[in-house]
Order: structure tokens, then C-alpha cells, then sequence
């Protein structure tokens, strides 16, 4: 008896509470988005009773949330399409050859992760109008897939590593160069990694805004995020279409959450420890 | 039979002996795999923070080309001794990223403890607890500004319903509310951070160690004291520092939750330079800002781990 009441008061009922907190904010969003009334009042309900997709449609139609949301999946895509050749080969040398600079590379790679990257708007913004990169999707894919590549190439590290190099060794015995030794039987046992380094990439592409705000002033091409701030930043906020455009911004992520949450708790801590 | 195998496993060695010269000659290989992130770091990173101390010491805005001059130190006197913001600012950064990190902490460790242990749909409390950690700055804006509207966000309707307030709060315009609010919404979003890292370093420690202590009749309280904690330090290091440096350049929410307001009692020192870069395109003060930054950022840093004593035996 006191030890089920030990369980309950130091383990189920803090968490239940913290679960709870965790899932308020996806609550009131959700009931706010799928409830017909509420463009002006912003009325919490309990139940999205009467059930209605006009926010949708409104945000969809009159806001002209669409071109956000294309290019929204266009830059996360393609930071991802990007980043994950460059992650493996760099991945695949960190972890195979012994070569000099090897470890300062490693050291670069890490102090990246302390480099603020809202800090350095200044000087990329400099850079882009240089490069004449300004007002462009491809820009904001590579500003992207730099900043998300270390964490990308130290994943990968790891993965490469968990592949025995008996495996190329053999096939290259059979006569597979190193190169159609990795194609053919690293890649493959690669996959799962793959995945993960690209669910990574997309997260942090999709959910990127200061680059996007500061970097891109064409209208047509804003993105999720400077889409939905510019919602917060109107004077007559329509509660209802932002609770809607939250929605949008969020699905995709959890979804790919869902796909990577069991990498989480190995993969961040390996990343972050080297 | 001989006469068949023979020509076979010559061609193996020989084959065997051509790839041992290419892996001998092919010393450039590691460098080529490595050039496509080297180049990127370098146009994208490194580029970007040498040049951000040239222009410090420049009055450089692209809208006011003519006032555009090499100022040398004059953007830094001016941070120095006549900017009453950027001491504001810096301070109000201070109590962020001390309330964050040392909140986030806190939570996330407790979290870890619970999440360590075996219980029924473990998996799933996993999978919700750590959700938000995959929620955008602005998203994360989005949901609290709906819970905190103050005319019938949800707040607003269960305080009225419970009688608690008559009058609306004004989480976001009171000026005793805002910093606690905004706040708030950052935890919820950084405490993930915390219990995944942690959690990982919890499973890392023995399991006979507690049956150890179990034996010698050691509470609970003391097993987190005298095992958990001091194995644990080098990731717990780690993470505050990181998450420090991470929640010091923090704009996301800020920017769109508050814009630094009221009374730029919300303005951080990022969100400050951000301000100078988008609004009135001062690129050389704000840069000058931003070496200021840098600077705080690396002291702190290194006082830190030498305080901590980060990788040290125990």
C-alpha cells in the first residue's frame, strides 16, 4: 500500500501533471482551429462543437497561406536533399580514415554548435547580398543546410561507425572497389541513419525563422513561420485562421517526430558529446 | 581443377594488392569527402564571424551609404558609456537565460528520473513529454498568445469560470506579467531538451551501483546525491552551457511574442541587435554589438567549464 502511494506521489502524478502541461498548448489550438465561431472573440471551447474547416479555408484562400506553405516544403526538402550526400561523405571520413586535421575538423564541427547563428544576420546578410542570394529559396536552402550540417555530420559519424568495416573489407576482397564497397553495402545497412539525419534536417529547416525573416522580403516567397508572424504581428489578430496556421506549422513536425523520437535520447546525446 | 582455381586467386591477390596501393596513394580521399562541408562552413560560418569584427569598427548602413566610414572604436565607446539599452538589454538576457537554464534544468532532470524508471506506457509518456522539443519559436507563439489572449483565451476562461479574476489579465501588455510569460512558453518548449540529454546519461550508469547502495541501506536521496549527480556532471555541464549559449541568442519567441515590449522589458541583447539590423540598419553598431556578445559569450564560457571543472576525474 505505501508503496503503490510512493509510485503515485514521486512518479505518476508529477508526470501526469507535466503531460498535461505539455499538452495544453496543442489542445486550446486545436479546439480554436476546428471550431466554427471565434474569428474575432477567440473563445476558448472544451470540444471543437459545432466541428467546422472554415479557418482552414480562410487561411488557405483570403490569407494566402498556400505559396507559405509551398515553399515551406520546398526549403526543408531540399535542405534535406542537400545535406544528407554532404553528411555521409563527411560522416564516412570522420569515422573510416586516419588523416591529419582530422581532429581540429572534428573540434570545428563541434564549436559550430556554440556559434549563434541569430547573432550572425549581419554579416550573412552581407554575404548573401554579395553573393546576390538575397530574396531567393536556394539561399535560404544553403544558409539551412550549413548551420544544420554538423549536427547532421556528427549523427552520421556515429552511425558509419556502428557499421563493421569488415563488411567493405569483403566486399572489396571480392573485388568491389572502396567506393562500390560503400555503395553497395555500407549505404544500404546505412539507411535507418539516413533517415534520422534527414528527419533532423527537415525539423530544423521547417521550424527555421530568422533566416527566413531576415534574408527573404519578396512576400511570395515567405515561408510557414514569417507567414505566421506577420498573422501575430496584425493589429486585429483573427485568432481562429492563427490557431489554424499553427496547426499547419506544427503537423508536419510531429509527424516526422513521430518517425525519430526513438533516435532522440542516443542520437542528441551522442551529437552533443562527440 | 588446379588449372582453373590458379588463375582465380591470382587475380583475387593482384586485385587484392591494386586496392592496397590506391588506399596508399589516395590520401586526398578523407580531404574530398570533406570539402563539400568545408566549403560551406567556410562561406556560411566562418566568413561571417571574422567579418562581423571588421564591421564592428565601421559606421556601415547600406540605406545611408554616404555616412558609410571606418570609425575604429567608436561603435564600442558608444556601446560602453551612452547606450542605456544595450545595459538593459544585457541584464535582461542575464535573468532570461538564468531563469531558462535553471528552470529547464530542474524539470528536465526530474523528468529524466521519472522517464528512467519502468512503468506502464512508458513509450508514449516518452513520445509526449519530449514533443515539443520539434515545435518552431513561432508555432510555440502562436499557442501561448491563443492561451493568453486576455478576452476568452483559456486562461482567461478558466480564471473567470473559477472565479479566481473578474478583470482580464494582460499577460503580454503588464509589465509584472510579460517577462514571467514569455518565459513560461520558452519552457515549455526547453525542457525536452533537457530530459532527452539526461535521460541518455541516466541509462548510461550501471544499474549495480544503486543495488550496491540499496545494500548498505542508503535512501533514495542519498543515491541521487552520491551516484547520480556526480556521474551525471559532465552531461549536466555540458547541457547548461550549451543550452546557456542556445537561450542567450534565443530570438524566435521573443521577437514574435513580444517584439521586446512592453517597454523593452522583453528586449534581449540578440533581439536588440536584430532590431538595429532590421529596423534602422545600423550593420556596423550592430555588429559591434555582436563582437560585445561574442566576447560576454567566451568568457562565460570559459569560466564556466573552469569552475565545473568539465571533464576532470571525481
Amino acid at each position: 500500500m505505501s508503496r503503490t502511494l510512493d509510485r503515485g506521489l514521486t512518479l505518476h502524478l508529477p508526470l501526469l501533471l507535466y503531460v498535461v502541461f505539455t499538452l495544453l498548448p496543442f489542445y486550446s489550438m486545436l479546439m480554436l482551429a476546428f471550431h466554427a465561431g471565434g474569428q474575432v472573440t477567440a473563445t476558448f471551447h472544451y470540444l471543437p462543437i459545432p466541428f467546422s474547416l472554415q479557418h482552414f479555408r480562410t487561411l488557405f484562400d483570403e490569407d494566402s497561406f498556400l505559396p507559405y506553405l509551398r515553399n515551406s516544403i520546398v526549403v526543408a526538402v531540399a535542405t534535406v536533399i542537400v545535406d544528407i550526400p554532404i553528411a555521409v561523405l563527411t560522416g564516412y571520413a570522420l569515422s573510416r580514415f586516419q588523416f591529419r586535421g582530422k581532429t581540429t575538423f572534428m573540434l570545428a564541427l563541434l564549436t559550430t554548435q556554440f556559434v549563434p547563428a541569430s547573432m550572425l544576420i549581419i554579416p550573412i546578410f552581407i554575404v548573401f547580398k554579395d553573393l546576390d542570394l538575397l530574396d531567393s529559396l536556394l539561399g535560404l536552402v544553403l544558409i539551412n543546410a550549413t548551420f544544420e550540417l554538423p549536427f547532421a555530420a556528427i549523427l552520421m559519424r556515429g552511425f558509419v561507425s556502428a557499421i563493421p568495416f569488415e563488411l567493405e573489407e569483403a566486399s572489396m576482397v571480392d573485388g568491389c572497389t572502396r567506393f562500390q564497397g560503400v555503395l553497395r553495402v555500407a549505404l544500404p545497412l546505412l539507411r535507418p541513419g539516413v533517415v534520422a539525419v534527414a528527419a533532423f534536417g527537415f525539423v530544423g529547416a521547417w521550424n527555421n525563422f530568422l533566416f527566413a525573416l531576415f534574408l527573404i522580403s519578396d512576400q511570395n516567397l515567405y515561408t510557414v513561420p514569417v507567414g505566421l508572424s506577420y498573422f501575430l504581428g496584425e493589429f486585429n489578430v483573427d485568432y481562429a485562421a492563427l490557431a489554424a496556421g499553427g496547426v499547419v506549422a506544427v503537423v508536419p513536425v510531429v509527424c516526422v517526430f513521430a518517425l525519430i523520437q526513438r533516435y532522440l535520447v542516443g542520437g542528441l546525446a551522442g551529437a552533443v558529446k562527440g | 581443377m588446379p588449372a582453373v582455381g590458379r588463375p582465380a586467386l591470382m587475380a583475387g591477390s593482384e586485385r587484392a594488392g591494386g586496392a592496397r596501393r590506391r588506399r596508399r596513394r589516395a590520401w586526398w580521399v578523407p580531404y574530398a569527402c570533406l570539402a563539400p562541408a568545408a566549403a560551406l562552413l567556410l562561406i556560411f560560418v566562418l566568413y561571417p564571424v571574422l567579418s562581423v569584427f571588421w564591421y564592428s569598427l565601421q559606421s556601415y548602413n547600406p540605406t545611408k551609404p554616404y555616412l558609410n566610414a571606418f570609425v575604429g572604436l567608436g561603435n564600442f565607446q558608444q556601446i560602453l558609456t551612452q547606450d542605456p539599452l544595450f545595459r538593459q538589454s544585457l541584464w535582461i538576457s542575464v535573468k532570461w537565460v538564468v531563469c531558462e537554464v535553471v528552470l529547464q534544468f530542474c524539470l528536465g532532470m526530474g523528468l529524466a528520473l521519472i522517464l528512467n524508471s519502468t512503468f506502464r506506457l512508458r513509450g508514449l509518456a516518452r513520445a509526449v513529454v519530449f514533443s515539443p522539443w520539434a515545435v518552431s519559436g513561432v508555432a510555440v507563439t502562436a499557442m501561448w498568445t491563443l492561451m493568453y489572449n486576455p478576452f476568452g483565451g483559456m486562461f482567461d476562461t478558466i480564471l473567470k469560470s473559477t472565479g479566481l479574476a473578474r478583470t482580464p489579465v494582460q499577460w503580454l501588455a503588464d509589465t509584472h506579467l510579460v517577462f514571467g510569460a514569455a518565459v513560461t512558453a520558452e519552457l515549455w518548449r526547453g525542457v525536452p531538451f533537457f530530459a532527452i540529454l539526461l535521460l541518455a546519461a541516466l541509462q548510461a550508469i550501471p544499474e549495480e551501483l544503486y543495488e550496491a547502495a540499496r545494500v548498505d541501506g542508503a535512501s533514495r536521496v542519498r543515491a541521487f546525491v552520491r551516484i547520480t549527480f556526480p556521474l551525471l556532471r559532465d552531461a549536466i555541464v555540458l547541457a547548461t552551457l550549451l543550452r546557456a549559449v542556445w537561450e542567450f541568442n534565443n530570438v524566435d519567441v521573443l521577437y514574435t511574442m513580444t517584439d521586446g515590449g512592453p517597454a523593452n522589458l522583453t528586449t534581449t541583447l540578440p533581439l536588440y541587435i536584430a532590431n538595429q539590423a532590421i529596423q534602422y540598419h545600423n550593420f556596423g553598431y550592430g555588429s559591434a554589438l555582436t563582437v560585445v556578445g561574442f566576447l560576454i559569450l567566451l568568457c562565460f564560457a570559459i569560466v564556466y567549464l573552469r569552475l565545473s571543472r568539465f571533464g576532470q576525474e571525481i
